[in-house]
């Protein structure tokens, strides 16, 4: 590649990496509308993850379960603190919050009933409960965010755990969003807003600030529901490791964390990229707070935030967490950023729409815009026929078993007969940032930044 | 017609929710002694049930209500009636901050002043309040009516949606995106029959009717980021 | 993450029961603080010349079994003057007869673990780790006496749970402050204070504010006036409850997302973070209750 002009003069390309050519078209936008640039998915910024972090599978010192003939167990029972209906799970891998409004109904009841078929759970979003969701999902988990859209105490009745929300990764410390195209009649009378117009939603929770007043909440939850559910308590990564402690003392059967690798349908760009802590960095810290509590086995963690294969799984597993939550991955499976949707049985090709957008698969995060080529994250009449049930649950139902699959076949080679066994000591970090943050010693050696040499 | 008296003292709330939850058998009226501040006092009740609080209650009073009649016989703390569906509360004394927060249905009538964001987050409830309110009060309040017969602190109304609001007294200041408008004789009917059902004497013509200026439903108006 | 109780008798008649009345209030805020303890009594003082030292020997070595006497020995030596000393376990008041600082001085220098808890004539502070029902019995706060104090129940949001986080903390002599909220800006607030003079204890956010406070009344503020610059200055959500030698004053920050009750009768005001730990007071049926207004400042005098 050697470019040169009409007069066969070298063109001189020399890229700036503070003003590059994606920060001089975000300066260019802003001075054309003097607004911000709203935007949905989690971080693209390259952060220290568990990509750096590797097993030390079975050797000498070790020993295999064979991949197929050996059991290994991958029961994960959550919400054993309190509530007498403890939720039970086929696999530690569950489907995180999101919002029926950013999510179509037949995405919503994909999730159910690609969860059923492999025994786990869905959860409610911001959006509040669908009758296909609930009808499809065998396990369903109910959010109850600041907006307390379409809150009530029917559905509350008939979910099976409750999960509070303080946060998000996307966001801590921001509300929900869900501009006006995708504000269709449904979701308008769900959230009790006029149809079209943009929804502010609230930061805070509306009757209660603080972890102390969180307590009576939560108890009013318990209450209401005869103390039979679990009780979750919802986080974006940021100060975590108080964060967690204080969600224990609050009461707290369950904790989920988010990471800010954490998806959304929409929300400001700079919040997204700016605000909260990678993943790998919130699990060692909520791990350390249940340590410290002496809370380890009595209250479960669940880990959220660009959980993508069973690798990832195998590695939060190890790193301490008892499940985890994934979001974006499942959109991608349902066919987010593909080039093609399937509509009466036969592929079609989207390239035309993502092109409307502006945009190409595979760089695709306009889930703001409720236009998604492939029927996902849209309202549309039209757009939404795109994402058929019975081939969106089909393919999260194969997703999920893939992970499920992977996530097993490392806890063997690590020798576990039980995903639950997998421990920190499986693991060894390749970079510093990761050593550090995780706690992990680096590859080949025994140190960890910050700490004496050999100490963990 | 059958009354049954539950003695709150020393003993945790879930023995009367655990009765409010169960078969009532014709139970008709639950009478509450010694709340004395407790509380999750009568949450998640699903009949039609009237409960008598004798005294102070706590936080979430009659929280997400549904059917029942509460009437509490002295003050109530934090987010009384919050997430209400049906049924009435009333509240003979004062009511702490978030009153009916986010409640969609029903009656929340509160004797005495109301404090800070009295119906934020409102969905379709009716509050009616003889004192006055604390700042704050109805802020993102969606749908449903605040009525204030006394006085209103800062930033009333403050990101209302489709929610009305009347208020008697004077109005400290205004949140963003509140405006008063002339009240219509759909007003002046739709206040008199709320007041009637509240038991509250005032003439619906001496009240404003405040509402949404609706300027900050799309994002465009957002550009200057005014607020 | 905090409960708060403030209690003030005005009938002298009252005054010795001023612990039994309490103690109620502050294990009715177990809930909202289950880590710590602590409470300032204000009661008759000292004379002129004098001044009490409150000490805590927990975070030292001996902790419970501090040689206290061997201190007010030396103290007698060091400084020859009156050094008497009231004990109680790992807590203790130091009676000196002479100007505080420089025995403050000694004392930090000489035993550095031990934690000075307050100053001043009128004013005693305890404070420990332990369930409010634990430090109530520790340090028998059932039997104080006084006209007045400020107590508070701690579940710690930022810092550790250790003793000296605990509240109330206290500024020059006399003076204490418990917090229910957490401020954004504590940070910012200590670098501000650190070069004017201003010394530090611990990371905690309350410390900061009455560390301000503390400053401003150096500078000769009214406490009305340095509370105004602490609206200004302060970020977050706080309710903040005061003592002086002969007054409780509290204000709430303007969105008071913390909450706040005053009972008042002809023999008391009683201050709470929640009504329930009021119920229990005398003729609480028939007290005045309100809640406090945001931004205002209430003061009750003795």
């Amino acid at each position: 590649m050697d470019p040169k002009n009409a007069q066969g003069k070298h063109l001189s390309l020399e890229a700036s990496a503070g003003y590059d050519r994606k920060t001089i078209d975000y300066i260019q936008n802003a001075a054309a509308h003097g607004l911000y640039e709203i935007r949905g998915l989690g971080a693209k910024r390259a952060l220290p993850h568990f990509d750096d972090l590797l097993f030390l599978g079975a050797s000498l010192s070790r020993y295999p379960l064979e991949g197929y003939r050996e059991r290994c167990v991958t029961k994960t029972i959550l919400g054993t603190r309190f509530a007498s209906k403890p939720v039970e799970l086929d696999i530690p891998i569950t489907i995180a919050g999101m919002s029926f409004g950013a999510l179509s109904a037949n995405v919503k009841e994909s999730l159910g009933r690609a969860a059923t078929a492999v025994g786990t759970s869905t959860t409610t979003g911001d959006g509040g409960m669908t009758n296909e969701e609930r009808e499809s999902s065998k396990i369903l988990v109910y959010q109850c965010l600041p907006s307390r859209y379409g809150f009530n105490p029917d559905d509350l009745r008939r979910a099976d755990a409750i999960e509070v929300v303080i946060g998000q990764g996307a966001k801590p410390g921001g509300g929900g969003m869900l501009l006006g195209q995708k504000i269709n009649p449904r979701v308008a009378k769900m959230r009790t807003l006029p149809e079209g117009v943009d929804q502010r939603s609230a930061s805070r929770h509306p009757d209660w600030t603080g972890p102390d007043d969180l307590t009576i909440k939560i108890q009013e939850l318990r209450e209401i529901t005869n103390w039979e559910k679990p009780i979750y308590v919802k986080v974006g990564a940021t100060r975590t490791f108080n964060d967690v402690k204080l969600a224990v003392h609050a009461g707290a059967d369950v904790v989920v964390v988010d990471g800010m690798q954490g998806g959304t349908a929409a929300t400001q760009t700079c919040f997204i990229e700016n605000v909260g802590i990678p993943t790998l960095a919130a699990v060692r810290q909520a791990v350390d707070a249940l340590e410290d509590l002496d809370m380890i086995g009595k209250v479960q963690l669940i880990v959220s935030g660009g959980i993508r294969s069973g690798a990832d799984v195998a590695k939060a597993l190890a790193m301490g967490a008892d499940a985890v939550a994934i979001g974006q991955g499942i959109l991608f499976a349902l066919g987010c950023n593909s080039e093609t949707y399937v509509q009466g049985g036969e592929h079609h090709s989207a390239l035309a729409d993502y092109e409307k957008l502006g945009t190409a698969p595979g760089f695709c995060h306009n889930c703001h815009t409720g236009k998604c080529p492939v029927g996902v994250t849209t309202q549309d009449p039209i757009l939404e026929k795109r994402l058929e049930p019975d081939v969106g649950s089909k393919r999260v139902r194969n997703y999920l078993k893939t992970v499920n699959m992977e996530l097993t076949t490392i806890a063997r080679a690590c020798g576990k007969q039980n995903v639950h066994h997998l421990e920190r000591e499986d693991l060894v970090a390749l970079t510093v940032e990761a050593a550090a943050m995780a706690r992990i010693p680096l590859a080949g050696t025994q140190w960890i930044p910050g700490q004496e040499y050999g100490q963990r | 017609m059958s009354e049954i008296t539950v003695d709150l003292a020393g003993k945790p709330v879930r023995e009367v929710n655990r009765l409010l939850h169960a078969p009532l058998n014709g139970v008709t009226t639950v009478n509450v002694l010694n709340p004395d501040g407790a509380h999750n006092i009568a949450v998640g009740v699903n009949e039609a049930v009237k409960v008598e609080i004798h005294g102070n209650a706590g936080y979430y009073a009659g929280g997400m209500n549904k059917f029942a009649d509460i009437v509490i016989h002295g003050s109530a703390g934090t987010g009384v009636g919050e997430n209400m569906m049906s049924g009435s509360i009333r509240v003979k004394g004062f009511a702490s901050n978030a009153a009916g927060a986010s409640a969609h249905g029903g009656l929340l009538v509160i004797e005495g002043d109301a404090g800070l964001r009295c119906a934020v987050s409102l969905k379709g409830a009716d509050i009616v309040v003889d004192g006055n309110v604390g700042s704050f009060s109805a802020f993102m309040a969606q749908a449903g009516r605040l009525v204030v017969c006394g006085d209103a602190g800062d930033a009333l109304g403050d990101s209302l949606y489709e929610a009305v609001l009347y208020v008697k007294g004077k109005i400290k200041s205004l949140g963003a995106d509140a405006q008063e408008e002339p009240m219509t004789e759909a007003d002046f009917t739709g206040l008199a029959e709320l007041l009637a059902k509240a038991g509250l004497k005032h003439d619906p013509k001496s009240f404003k009717r405040i509402a949404s200026a609706r300027s900050l439903y799309h994002w465009n108006a957002d550009a200057d980021q005014e607020y | 993450m905090c409960g708060i109780v403030g209690l003030l008798v005005k009938k002298p008649e009252l005054r010795p029961q001023l612990g039994s009345l309490m103690v109620p209030m502050l294990i009715g805020m177990t809930e909202r603080g289950p880590d710590s303890a602590g409470l300032a009594v204000f009661g008759t003082p000292v004379h002129e010349a004098h001044r009490k030292i409150n000490l805590y020997s927990g975070m030292t070595e001996a902790g419970a079994d501090f040689n206290w006497h061997g201190l007010a020995h030396s103290i007698r030596d060091e400084f020859g003057t009156v050094a008497e000393i009231v004990t109680s376990g790992n807590h203790a008041i130091l009676t000196v007869g002479s100007a505080p600082a420089p025995i403050k001085h000694w004392i930090h220098e000489h035993h550095p673990k031990l934690h000075i808890l307050s100053t001043g004539r009128s004013m005693d502070l305890y404070k420990d780790i332990g369930t409010p029902t634990e430090v109530s019995d520790r340090y028998d706060f059932s039997h104080l006496q006084g006209t007045h104090l400020v107590g508070h129940t701690r579940m710690a949001t930022e810092s550790a749970v250790t003793p000296d986080r605990a509240h109330p903390f206290t500024a020059g002599e006399d003076f204490c402050l418990v917090h229910n909220g957490s401020l954004s800006n504590p940070n910012g607030i200590r670098r501000m204070l650190e070069p004017r003079g201003i010394h530090f204890d611990t990371d905690n956010d309350t410390e900061a504010a009455c560390r301000f406070l503390e400053w401003r009344l150096r500078e000769g503020d009214s406490l009305e006036n340095a509370l105004q610059k602490g609206f200004d200055e302060l970020d977050g959500f706080f309710t903040f409850l005061m003592g002086t030698k002969d007054e409780l004053a509290l204000i709430r920050d303007p969105f008071a997302c913390k909450p706040a009750v005053v009972a008042e009768t002809d023999d008391y005001v009683a201050i709470a973070s929640e009504f329930r730990s009021l119920a229990h007071l005398p003729d609480i049926k028939n007290a005045h209750v309100f809640e406090p207004a945001p931004e205002e400042m209430y003061v009750w005098r003795t």
